[in-house]
């Protein structure tokens, strides 16, 4: 093979390639380059939590292909926010959102439809207040506005055991492959079964730090948000108890993001405690009846049920 | 589904002989091992594993649903489902009542009147539709023998004085109510078991627990610290899963105990930046819950009663969509009485803190 540069050049053009892609695909199948990563990270859409300020210190939402950790005492609103999402991953792509569907695993049974609804009223009044031009066109045609269209959107297990958990984790490839318009998996909490009846206290870490695994790899495989909601536990350091979350120090190597819901004086605060490419911070919150908002942007704070 | 039996899966041949061969009878035998170990357990190639993991965990997947069919089921089974507690303001908050198919915990210093709200809504469980009941039986599982009929009756007819005016009206009611004693931790979990099977066949409407904490304290005294209780926690698997099977109410009642310090209370990052200004907060001794954090995650709705400022009040402290409101009340000859239905908003985590202080400790 006699072949000057030149004709080489012309020939990888033929490809429809640019040069380097053609190098790198050569160098090391199912590689990609750093600049590449960075392009594609930037035009990637985040999933937002229905908080701005949240949203800042997540680095615009919860981002796709990663698997975010979220933690909390009883009652600070891990659920609120792990259906909160749920919601708004459908937000539809003319809106700004992702319009994606949900997969919602529930292994406590907190998960109550009533207020899914109310969730995805509030997310479609606000829909409505943002984009009122929008609004006008919908009357003509865009209905799909809906609450139940959101509900249809949200694929639901109920696990009762931790056989059952694995079962369904391994069960999401298949699952995925036939629905692919789902962007984002949760997990609500992957702690209770696993604290409740695993003996074993080694065989439950690697059986653990196996279904991370395929977690990650399911978030990248088809580019989606995993979520794992997580219970706390109180851990004994330095000669008092502190709250931690729980299934130990080798499973909080196993999420990108970690973030700590927690109660500061009288507000609900956010702290993200660990993140490959953001700094640490926090900032506050507030649950109201639409879901989950800017802490003091909301007037009414209760929350009725009709 | 966990003991679901690998041969009724209809695995392919070769997989199906491989796992009998090695004693994995059940999806959780094979499920619960790490990919390695079931190889070498196999001795068979990753291949092979993962096909047999991946058959195994298709069959014992639960079905999926979404939630708008979740709810057009909740429509169609009416309406949720909710036994109301007749106090109006309390039942405005939690949207109805107490839910069905969920764990409700009562928790509360002695004397505050856990059991009279128990009384009331075992009652209440009994009457016909009519009256706002669910017209079945009750299970009562009274671990401190504190259950009083007469006191129960009493509340019955001075709330219900029509229904209980009626001749041997209020022989049927209370014949509805099954009280179990059991008498030590065994005892209780023995008849935990026999009751899922029962329940339904018998048309139990409600089953209350007074108090799930009772053995704990007695029998596992370090157990509040470590999370060693072991048959604790596969009871509160159970009564989860009594709940959502039957689709019944489940209460149960939780006592407190007291904590001296804040130990506990907060994650490694805020310590360094609390500095003093806590020391206050920490003279006054506080009461939690004598059965952990792990089990304040598992109910579904969490009722704390507490006494401060000379009077006694309802919070809604853990609820997936009520307020965070609080209910003045006192306890009568009628049982427990809101002394108004509006509540008082509670911010922060003040709703969650349980005081006893200066509450007047009548009638218990």
């Amino acid at each position: 093979m006699n072949h000057t540069d030149e004709e080489a050049y012309a020939a990888l053009r033929g490809c429809d390639m640019a040069p380097n892609k053609t190098a790198q695909k050569l160098l090391l199948q199912g590689a990609q380059n750093a600049w590449d990563m960075l392009s594609e990270e930037q035009s990637q859409k985040h999933i937002t939590t229905g908080s701005g300020s949240l949203n800042d210190i997540l680095g615009g939402g919860i981002h796709c292909k990663e698997v975010t950790e979220i933690g909390g005492v009883p009652g600070v609103g891990k659920t609120q926010l792990g259906i909160q999402l749920a919601i708004n991953v459908q937000i539809p792509v003319d809106y700004g959102g992702l319009g994606g569907k949900a997969v919602y695993i529930d292994t406590e049974g907190s998960f109550m439809v009533e207020r899914v609804y109310q969730i995805a009223e509030g997310c479609i009044s606000d829909i409505m207040e943002y984009f009122p031009c929008h609004h006008d066109k919908a009357s003509s045609g865009q209905e799909n506005l809906q609450p139940e269209s959101f509900l249809a959107g949200i694929y639901y297990f109920r696990i009762c055991s931790y056989t059952e958990q694995i079962a369904v984790i391994n069960y999401l490839e298949k699952f995925l492959g036939e629905h692919k318009d789902v962007r984002i998996v949760i997990i609500d909490s992957v702690t209770f079964h696993f604290r409740q009846d695993f003996e074993d206290l080694a065989l439950r870490t690697r059986v653990l730090s196996g279904l991370s695994l395929k977690l990650m790899k399911l978030s990248k495989a088809y580019n989606l948000a995993v979520v794992l909601l997580n219970q706390v536990t109180t851990k004994f350091t330095e000669g008092s108890f502190q709250l931690t979350l729980a299934l130990g120090d080798s499973w909080s190597h196993s999420c990108t993001n970690r973030l700590i819901l927690y109660w500061k004086g009288n507000e609900r605060c956010a702290y993200l405690d660990k993140s490959p490419s953001l700094p640490v911070a926090s900032t506050p919150y507030a649950v109201t009846s639409k879901g989950v908002r800017d802490a003091g942007s909301s007037s009414c704070k209760r929350v009725r049920v009709m | 589904m966990a003991n679901k039996l690998v041969s009724d899966m209809c695995l392919p041949p070769h997989l199906a002989h491989l796992l009998a061969a090695r004693r994995l009878t059940t999806a959780k035998d094979v499920l619960s091992l790490p990919e390695v170990e079931l190889m070498s357990l196999l001795d068979a190639g990753l291949a092979t594993a993962r096909d047999a993991v991946r058959h195994v965990s298709e069959f014992a997947c639960p079905p999926c649903q979404t939630a708008l069919a979740l709810l057009e089921e909740r429509v169609r089974l009416g309406g949720g489902g909710r036994l109301a507690t007749t106090l109006c303001g309390l039942d405005e908050a939690l949207g109805g009542g107490i839910p069905l198919g969920k764990l409700t915990e009562v928790v509360g210093p002695s004397g505050i009147g856990k059991t009279q709200f128990c009384l009331k809504l075992a009652l209440l469980a009994t009457l016909p539709e009519c009256y706002g009941g669910l017209n079945g039986r009750v299970v009562y599982i009274d671990t401190e023998s504190k259950f009083s009929s007469r006191r129960m009756i009493e509340i019955g007819q001075k709330s219900f004085p029509q229904i209980f005016r009626q001749e041997g009206l209020a022989q049927k009611m209370a014949g509805r109510i099954l009280v179990m004693r059991p008498t030590s931790l065994s005892d209780f979990t023995k008849s935990l078991e026999q009751m899922k099977v029962t329940l339904l066949q018998n048309d139990v409407k409600l089953l209350i627990v007074d108090s799930v904490a009772a053995f704990m304290s007695s029998e596992n005294e370090r157990g509040t610290t470590g999370f060693t209780q072991h048959p604790l926690r596969w009871a509160l698997s159970f009564l989860k899963s009594i709940a959502e099977l039957t689709r019944i109410p489940v209460v149960v009642s939780n006592q407190v105990r007291s904590q001296s310090n804040d130990d506990g209370y907060h994650y490694s990052f805020e310590v360094k930046r609390m500095g003093d200004g806590v020391g206050a907060e920490r003279l006054e001794s506080h009461l939690v819950a004598a059965l952990g954090i792990q089990w304040a995650h598992a109910v579904t709705i969490r009722l704390v009663f507490e006494s401060h400022s000379g009077q006694r009040f309802i919070k809604v402290a853990k609820s997936p969509m009520s307020p965070a409101v609080a209910f003045p009340f006192i306890v009568e000859s009628s049982g427990i009485t809101l002394l108004n239905d509006d509540g008082i908003d509670v911010s922060g985590p003040e709703i969650t803190s349980i005081r006893c202080q200066g509450g007047s400790q009548k009638g218990a």
